[in-house]
């Protein structure tokens, strides 16, 4: 049995229901057990959000991630309040233009990614949060490489298509990032 | 078919498009307001009537009367909106009209929080409003689940004239999961013979009341609905039974929290302890006669909500009382972890059952 939780946290507005949205259904395409469970609160641009997402060979019990394999941070806050709760030899995935401070836990591997300087380097302010997904699949095989294309088809709503080209090159972006 | 992503509040609102409801009339309140935004946006697409209401109060009196002129109707809200409807909910089971009301709970008493809650267990299933009826109580714990029982509310309260109630949680509300967009409903949905939508000048009126001055009068309308009840009971309760055949320890647990039982229940088996689950899909009517089967083996039982402990009082009843009910509640939005349920069902094990 292999199940796989995975937290992605940030600031409202960065894009973390999205991104988390995204891992889902790469999931789904490959046959997976998914589900995705945003915090929802009095919540705001610019508060905190997060969203537990579960990979899953067979069917999910609780969709609460509690003690995440994997975390995606995306703001200070963020890594501060869940680094503790990641399982033991979890993979932590910090946005390093955001977070100036390394993992303080030495059984988590962590990456290291800055990922808002660049998407403000490219031209894709805002698309931080597929560049750090991208290193994400890079780095933990989640899907392969050839699904993000149909991830990203069903993550992206027609009416946004648009928005598609961005996405696909911030992704792109954070696949071929090397530390 | 494919399979497509959908928060459960989206499910509510489109499984119910897919019943035929095409009234909907509703006032936000977190963590559902995402039932009324879908609709707000297909309803009038598809020739329906969405009405954001001035408040609960008017909103669940619209459904009377959409309900009262024959058309499937739904609201949808929160625990303190949920309240305010007591008396519509009340009269329109007076007036034996069929409608689905959705319960998506947040933590209470009073305002509250707004985070996940099975508080409102007691009021959906003994007091959702004055006088002596019944509503029945569907408590879906999937997105999958949620398509496929709404669809069947509208069959149910349409088939026995009453309000039915969905009760869900924020987290079902919120979360997304795979779903299958299956039809789930009757071919042939009993005709409304007595609704008020016009007489055409062939038949005498039809008249939506709940006020009789005759106290024999009143009771004898009173018995005849109970007859009905009797016959939901009957026929309507549902259960999910999870690992209970071998079991030594039945958990009893409904919505979101079944979910967090089964990660604990897995982790027992693991450590030797044989659980199981029952969860109740009916609250009411309740599955009374799958809870008393389970008790040839089991020798005790833990009843696991999101509150002070509400359902305990049916699972006692089911049984008699003839096995130890132990209970873990969290409750105001606070969700348990699989951790402290091992823990109980552990505790349990060892014979600490208070």
């Amino acid at each position: 049995m292999s199940e796989t939780n995975i937290l992605v946290a940030g600031f409202g507005g960065q894009g973390i229901l999205f991104a988390g949205k995204f891992l889902v259904y790469a999931g789904l395409i490959n046959g997976k057990q998914v589900s995705w469970l945003p915090s929802y609160g009095p919540e705001m641009r610019g508060g905190t959000a997060s969203c537990g997402v579960i990979i899953s060979d067979t069917p999910i019990g609780s969709p609460i991630v509690t003690q995440p394999d994997m975390l995606i941070v995306m703001n200070a806050p963020s890594l501060e309040r869940y680094e503790p709760d990641c399982a033991r030899n979890g993979r932590v995935f910090i946005d390093s233009s955001l977070i100036t401070r390394e993992l303080g836990r030495s059984d988590l591997t962590g990456w290291y990614v800055p990922a808002a300087k660049m998407a403000d380097e490219n031209g894709l302010t805002g698309l931080a949060n597929m560049i750090m997904i991208g290193k994400f699949i890079k780095e933990t095989n989640i899907c392969a490489y050839n699904d993000i294309e149909a991830a990203l088809k069903k993550t992206v709503p027609e009416r946004r298509r648009a928005l598609y080209d961005s996405n696909l090159e911030a992704l792109n972006l954070g696949y071929n990032y090397r530390r | 078919m494919e399979k497509v992503l959908m928060k459960g509040n989206e499910a509510i609102a489109e499984a119910a498009i897919m019943a035929g409801c095409r009234h909907f009339f509703g006032y936000p309140i977190t963590p559902q307001t995402e039932v009324a935004a879908y609709m707000s946006k297909r309803l009038p697409k598809i020739g329906g009537v969405y009405l954001q209401a001035e408040s609960e109060i008017s909103s669940i009196n619209m459904i009377l009367g959409a309900a009262s002129a024959g058309v499937r109707a739904m609201t949808s809200s929160s625990s303190p909106g949920i309240s305010l409807m007591s008396e519509g909910i009340s009269y329109m089971a007076a007036c034996d009209l069929p409608s689905v009301i959705v319960n998506i709970q947040r933590g209470g008493p009073g305002l509250g929080g707004i985070q996940p809650s099975q508080a409102d267990y007691w009021q959906a299933t003994r007091s959702s409003g004055h006088g002596d009826f019944h509503i029945i109580a569907l408590a879906p714990n999937s997105i999958q689940e949620i398509v496929d029982l709404t669809q069947r509310a509208f069959d149910l309260a349409d088939t026995y004239r009453m309000p039915v109630i969905i009760l869900g949680d924020g987290i079902l509300g919120q979360m997304m999961e795979p779903v299958e967009l299956r039809p789930n409903i009757s071919a042939n949905p009993p005709e409304k013979t007595w609704a008020a939508n016009g007489t055409g000048g062939k038949r005498k009126k039809n008249i939506i009341n709940s006020l009789y001055l005759k106290p024999d009068q009143l009771e004898q309308i009173n018995f005849e609905r109970f007859k009905r009840y009797k016959l939901v009971e009957k026929k309507e309760a549902l259960h999910e039974a999870y690992l209970t055949d071998d079991a030594d320890i039945i958990l009893v647990a409904y919505g979101a929290t079944s979910r967090i039982c089964r990660n604990a229940i897995t982790q027992a088996r693991a450590n030797g302890v044989k659980a199981g689950l029952l969860r109740p899909i009916t609250l009411w009517p309740f599955p009374v006669q799958a809870i008393k089967q389970t008790m040839q083996r089991a020798k005790a039982f833990i009843c696991v909500e999101m509150s002070m402990g509400q359902m305990i009082d049916d699972v006692k009843l089911a049984i008699e009382c003839e096995r130890p009910v132990a209970f873990l509640g969290r409750t105001g939005g606070m969700v348990h972890t699989p951790e402290e349920i091992l823990a109980k069902i552990e505790a349990v094990d060892r014979g600490e059952t208070a």
